[in-house]
Formats: structure tokens, sequence, C-alpha cells
């Protein structure tokens, strides 16, 4: 026997896997967007009805969903670079080389703590007479503690936590490539230190913090876990609401509809940055 | 501007980042000793009650029995069907490899919540049950793009000629494969298992859709948090951190060896 013929056929089973598991549900979940519950059985009906109760239905409850997944996840975005560029930064050029990859390797160590138990510990941080309340009217800097979970802060605390760890990785990944003789010969041509960083350095690390904040995006605006412990249920976030209907209503084609509207957002936010990652090459 | 300032302007922001960083998860440890009911200071440990509560929990030690098996399970999944894949792919150029990659890559920029909805939606059409194996199913849709992606970037033209030296030689295909390139791959094969395994461990939203009466941990935890906090929740927590600790504890070995040899 000469072989198995790999080469020709490796690839099958993955793709099989992908499209019974990955393309076919999501087609399923297109059909069921454009069915109804009649009578208790969902029918496929050809119907926009559930896209015309995402704009109208409940007040415009849905639409104001998506503006605060939108506002949520963008402010995360920002807020995590800003965290986490000087960080990357630091780690790439102030740390001695033989200690970098230790002090990257604890930097990120909470990155693995169970996702729900992250926003749990914050909770217990945030909270009326957790941690830092404790410490700040211990201090005498509050006189009466403030509960600081259930709120928008919390849930984007939790966000830009988990995140800025996410990128502090992608950012540093894309300085350690950069060579050190573009700087320097910077510096030859006279620039001080800011102006290298500012027109050699930042530059060349845009492809990094492109990739990370795309990353960022998608996954925060179609996180459940973290706006439902630490946001509560007096804002509701997109993926809160596809959820709701999922549980109590069992509302599967107004769900489908919704993470359809949820899939348009990030595949926006897809393009615009492709076109960013791009623009950031030349 | 003193290079002195900028370097103690350095030393501090890393200093509060890493306060920030740790502090959820040194809160979480250390009030998983309290020995009150409530995990909020002042702190009146050290005590292992609650410790000894979470060994006894038979939700706890099933739910870490069966992320165990989901994980591992749906990880060594994720990755042979990777390697296939991603062998296949990089070593013969296929008509339409565009569109393979494409399509092998596209779950990464779909959110996990929709993917599990999918999958739920698909599955009750076909009257097939929730079960483990159905969140195994969901885990390794998620991971294949990463083991494929891992081990793709590390077929690359090098390799591919100690493979072609190994067939000149007169070596079958499988023996190619076994001998040479799975022996090469060794630390892409195992970070990239790690890492599925690490990430189905810890998935919430498709293990919550897709089980009924078997869940894995971070479905039990969240069915705890639902009355409330309490010290169980942090040793529970703080049990889960610590193997997922020792797990890239095991990878970053694992790749420190695997480069000193290589040097």
């Amino acid at each position: 026997m000469r072989g198995w013929g790999l080469k020709s056929w490796g690839h099958v089973p993955a793709l099989a896997w992908t499209g019974a598991f990955f393309v076919l549900p999501l087609v399923a979940m297109l059909l069921m967007s454009v069915s109804e519950r009649i009578g208790g059985k969902i029918t496929l009906t050809w119907t926009l009805g559930n896209y015309q109760a995402f704009l109208t239905k409940a007040e415009g409850t849905f639409v104001g969903a998506l503006v605060n997944s939108v506002e949520v996840t963008v402010l995360t975005t920002i807020l995590s670079v800003l965290v986490a560029y000087p960080l990357a930064y630091i780690l790439a050029y102030r740390v001695p080389v033989r200690w970098q990859r230790l002090v990257l390797v604890l930097t990120i160590l909470p990155f693995w703590t169970s996702y729900v138990i992250r926003s749990y510990s914050w909770l217990l941080v945030l909270s009326e007479n957790g941690v830092i309340n404790q410490f700040l009217v211990g201090a005498g800097l509050l006189a009466e503690p403030v509960g600081m979970g259930n709120s928008r802060f919390a849930t984007v605390l939790g966000f830009v936590h988990f995140f800025a760890m996410l990128l502090t990785l992608t950012i540093y990944a894309n300085l350690v490539q950069i060579k050190d003789s573009y700087r320097k010969a910077a510096a030859d041509l006279g620039a001080n230190a800011f102006q290298a960083f500012w027109h050699v350095t930042l530059p060349l690390s845009l492809p990094g913090v492109a990739v990370g904040a795309f990353l960022t995006f998608v996954l925060a605006i179609g996180d459940y876990i973290t706006p439902q412990i630490l946001g509560g249920s007096k804002e509701l976030l997109l993926p809160q609401a596809v959820m709701l209907q999922l549980g109590r209503q069992a509302d599967f084609p107004l769900a489908s509809a919704l993470s359809m509207v949820l899939m348009l957002v990030v595949t926006v936010a897809f393009l615009l940055s492709a076109r960013h990652l791009k623009m950031g090459r030349v | 501007m003193s290079a002195r300032l900028g370097a103690w302007a350095s030393w501090a922001y890393l200093g509060v980042a890493l306060l920030f960083i740790f502090l959820p998860v040194l809160v979480l440890v250390q009030f998983s000793f309290q020995e009150g009911l409530a995990p909020v200071p002042p702190f009146d440990g050290p005590s292992l009650k609650w410790w000894a509560k979470v060994m006894a929990n038979r939700k706890i030690t099933d739910g870490l029995w069966n992320s165990l098996l989901v994980g591992l399970g749906s990880a060594a999944m994720a990755t042979i069907l990777g390697f296939l894949a991603a062998y296949a792919l990089a070593r013969r150029k296929h008509r339409l490899s565009g569109l393979y990659q494409f399509l092998l890559m596209a779950p990464i920029t779909v959110s996990y919540l929709i993917i599990g909805m999918g999958l739920q939606i698909t599955f009750n059409h076909l009257g097939l049950g929730k079960s483990l194996w159905a969140i195994g199913i969901g885990h390794v849709v998620i991971n294949l793009p990463l083991t494929f992606a891992i081990l793709y970037s590390q077929l690359g033209e090098h390799q591919a000629n100690i493979e072609r030296a190994a067939y000149d030689l007169g070596a079958s295909d499988a023996r190619v494969i076994l001998e040479i390139t799975v022996p090469m791959l060794w630390p892409a094969l195992l970070a990239a298992f790690f890492i599925a395994a690490t990430l189905s461990w810890d998935e919430f939203v498709i293990a919550f859709l897709m089980s009924r009466f078997d869940v894995t941990l971070p479905v039990v935890i969240w069915s705890m948090l639902r009355s409330g906090l309490s010290p169980e929740l942090n040793a529970a927590g703080t049990l889960v951190f610590a193997i997922s600790i020792l797990a890239v504890a095991l990878v970053e070995l694992l790749l420190w060896r695997a480069r000193r040899n290589a040097n």
C-alpha cells in the first residue's frame, strides 16, 4: 500500500463538521427567523413579522437593547485598547527580554479564571459591602458605601478587565516583531523619543491593535454572562434580550431574528475593520 | 524629559495595571477561606469549611467530571480534524482552497450564543436530545478554527522539505505522516489541544443551551449564583482557576522544553 492519500481528502472531515454543525444551524436559524408560531407550532411562512417586532415591539425595547449593546461594546473596545497599549509597550520595551515571557504569562494569568467566576468576582469587589467600598469608607474618602454592581459601569469594568488582557497579548505580539533598527533610524534622523513612537512604532503596531479590537468587539457584543451578572436587568443588552426570548417565552422565531441582527452588526464591524487593516498596511 | 522619570512611570503603570488585573482574583481566592456566610470584608478566616462543602457537593464534582470529559474529548476531536485539514490544505493546492479556509475559519466571527442557538434549533428539529455529546459537538465547532489555524501556520516549506526527503528515501505516506510530520508538529499539536480543552472547559452559553440533566461546571456555578453570593462559590471558582492554571503551566513547560530542544 502506497499511502492514505491524506493530501487529497484530509480537509473533508473538518469541512463536513463545519457544514453540518455550523452552516446548517445558521441556515436553520435564518429560516426560523422568517417563521411564525401558530397555535404552539412553528411554521415557515416567510414572514418578516419577527424583524418588524424587533423594530416596534414593546416600545422599542429591542432597538434600545441594540443601541445599548453597541454603546457598551464600543466603549469597552476603546477603554481596553487604552489600558492595554501602555501595558504591552512596557512589557515589550521596558521589561528585560529574559523576563518578558514570565511577566507576560503572569499578566494574563487571570485570563484563565472561569468566565462566569470572573464576573462573580467583580460583583464581590464592587458590592455595597465589598472591598472597594470598605476601603474608601475606611480611608474617609466616602461617607456612605455606594453599590456599584448592577450598572453599566460594572458591565464595562468587567469587560475591560477581560479584554485588556486579550489586547495586551495581541499588541505585545505585534510590538516584539517591530525591528529595533527602525526606531534607531528615526533617532539618527533627529526624532526624539516621542516622535519616533508616534511616527514609527505606533503605526507599525496598528495591525495588532486592529486584530485585538476586532476580537474584543465580536466577543463583547455577543456575550450574555457579563451584562447579566454585572449589569443586572436594569438595562437590557441584545444577548440578554435573545436569552429572554429563549427562556421564558420559548419564542425561537423572534430570538432568531434578534440573533440575525446581532450577526449583521458583527459583519459590519468586520467589513469596517478589514478595510482599516488594509489601510494600516499601506 | 528624563529617562528615569519615564522608567519610574512605566513601573508605576505596570503595578497599577497588575493590581487591576489581579484584584478580583485575589478577592475570590481569599474569601474562599472565609469563616462566615458572606464573602466580603472583614475577613474572619482562614477556614476550610467552604472547601469541604464544595468537595462534598455532588453537583460540583459531577460538573467537574463532565467538564473534563467534554473538554478533553472535544479538544481531541478538534485537534484531529484541524490537523487533517491543515495537512491537506498546506501540502496540496486544491481548486477551492480559499473557500475551504474561509469556511473553516468562519465560526470565529460568530458569537457562541448564535452558534449554540442554531445548534439547539437544528437538534430540536431532528429530534436529537440535549446531552454532553451535544455540548461536545458545539465545542468542536468553536475550537476547530483555532486548532486549524495553529497547525496550518506550523506546516511550512521547511517541514515540507524534510517530508520530501523521506519520500525520496522510499517512505510511504502513512510512514511520513506518523514518523516525520506528527513528531515535528508535536509542540503545536499539544498547544492546540490544550487551548481547545481550556476554552471548552470554561465555555458557558453553548453548554447551557445544549444541556439538561448532565451539566458542565460553568453551568453548575451559574445556577449556584442564582441563590446569591457565598464563600462556597469562591471555593468552587478557586478550584476551577487552579485546574486551569495547572493546564497553562503544563503547556508553558512543554513549549519551553520544545524551544530548548530546537535550539
